[in-house]
């Protein structure tokens, strides 16, 4: 497989605006939806560049802790979603802002 | 050549639907364009010579992960009103503030990746490879995560099931 040459610091490239894009999501939002998702996108692009370091290389390891990192989001979202019911049927919002206080 | 011409197509589409993802007002639609961008980074994982990872980018990823935004999207029942709501919040004086601070951060990224040389390797990493790596030295990993997803079953299921109850839903147990 020659003529596979993608220059590693452009898909390092890709990751990084990725997760600048989704930090700036994370940052304008307000409902707490949009905010996983940005949540989302950002782990997403730190796995592109594990996966990206992994194949410079020729090892598995990028790929391993892509699966990690898979984890660790499918746990957020579970948790995160369940926060979300809450919020909602407590606050009648989605709005983050409304739920600033420890105890509701 | 064509492998570097797929892989440009790949990020252009995976960073524009991002973009428009962040964007939009309505969740269903910015979740469809999350989906789009979740598959792109799966055709570059692909591409750069990760099939298992492009494998469980789209099974668990765009599969799993996204449907369950789906119906917790359905429970809530936003509709038209959640829509006009958001349009208000996405004015241009509240996110160019927070816009131009990524900026800033992702030029100093910017500057760190432009020392970082040389091509991602030709030969690809296969699903074997990955798994004897998995289940040698990175065994105890494995049971992080195991113990990790354990806690979020345990810490969602907690959080759903007062949801259900509360709402006059009978779930079987003991009130």
């Amino acid at each position: 497989m020659d003529g596979l040459n993608i220059p590693l610091n452009h898909i390092l490239l890709v990751s990084s605006l990725l997760f600048a894009i989704g930090m700036m999501g994370l940052m304008i939002r307000r409902n707490i939806i949009f905010i996983l998702m940005s949540l989302e996108v950002m782990l997403n692009s730190a796995a592109l560049a594990f996966v990206a370091a992994g194949a410079h290389w020729g090892q598995p390891d990028g790929q391993i802790v892509f699966m990690l990192i898979l984890t660790v989001a499918a746990a957020e979202v579970a948790v995160g979603l369940g926060l979300v019911l809450q919020v909602q049927k407590r606050f009648k919002t989605l709005d983050m802002d409304h739920a600033n206080r420890m105890r509701g | 050549m064509l492998e570097i011409t797929l892989f440009y197509v790949a990020a252009t589409v995976a960073l524009v639907a991002t973009v428009l993802a962040m964007t939009r007002t309505n969740a269903i639609h910015a979740l469809i364009y999350l989906i789009v961008s979740l598959l792109a980074v799966a055709v570059i994982f692909f591409l750069i010579g990760a099939p298992f990872a492009a494998a469980l980018e789209i099974v668990i990823y765009a599969g799993a992960i996204m449907v369950l935004f789906v119906f917790v999207i359905m429970m809530l029942n936003l509709g038209e009103k959640g829509d006009q709501q958001e349009r208000q919040w996405l004015l241009p004086k509240i996110w160019a503030g927070p816009a131009l601070l990524a900026a800033v951060l992702f030029a100093e990224l910017l500057y760190v990746i432009s020392t970082v040389e040389g091509p991602v390797s030709t030969t690809a990493v296969s699903a074997k490879e990955v798994g004897l790596a998995l289940f040698g030295p990175y065994v105890l990993a494995v049971e992080i995560a195991s113990m990790l997803l354990l806690a979020g079953l345990v810490g969602s299921f907690h959080l759903g099931r007062r949801y259900l109850e509360r709402d006059g839903f009978d779930d079987g147990s003991e009130k």
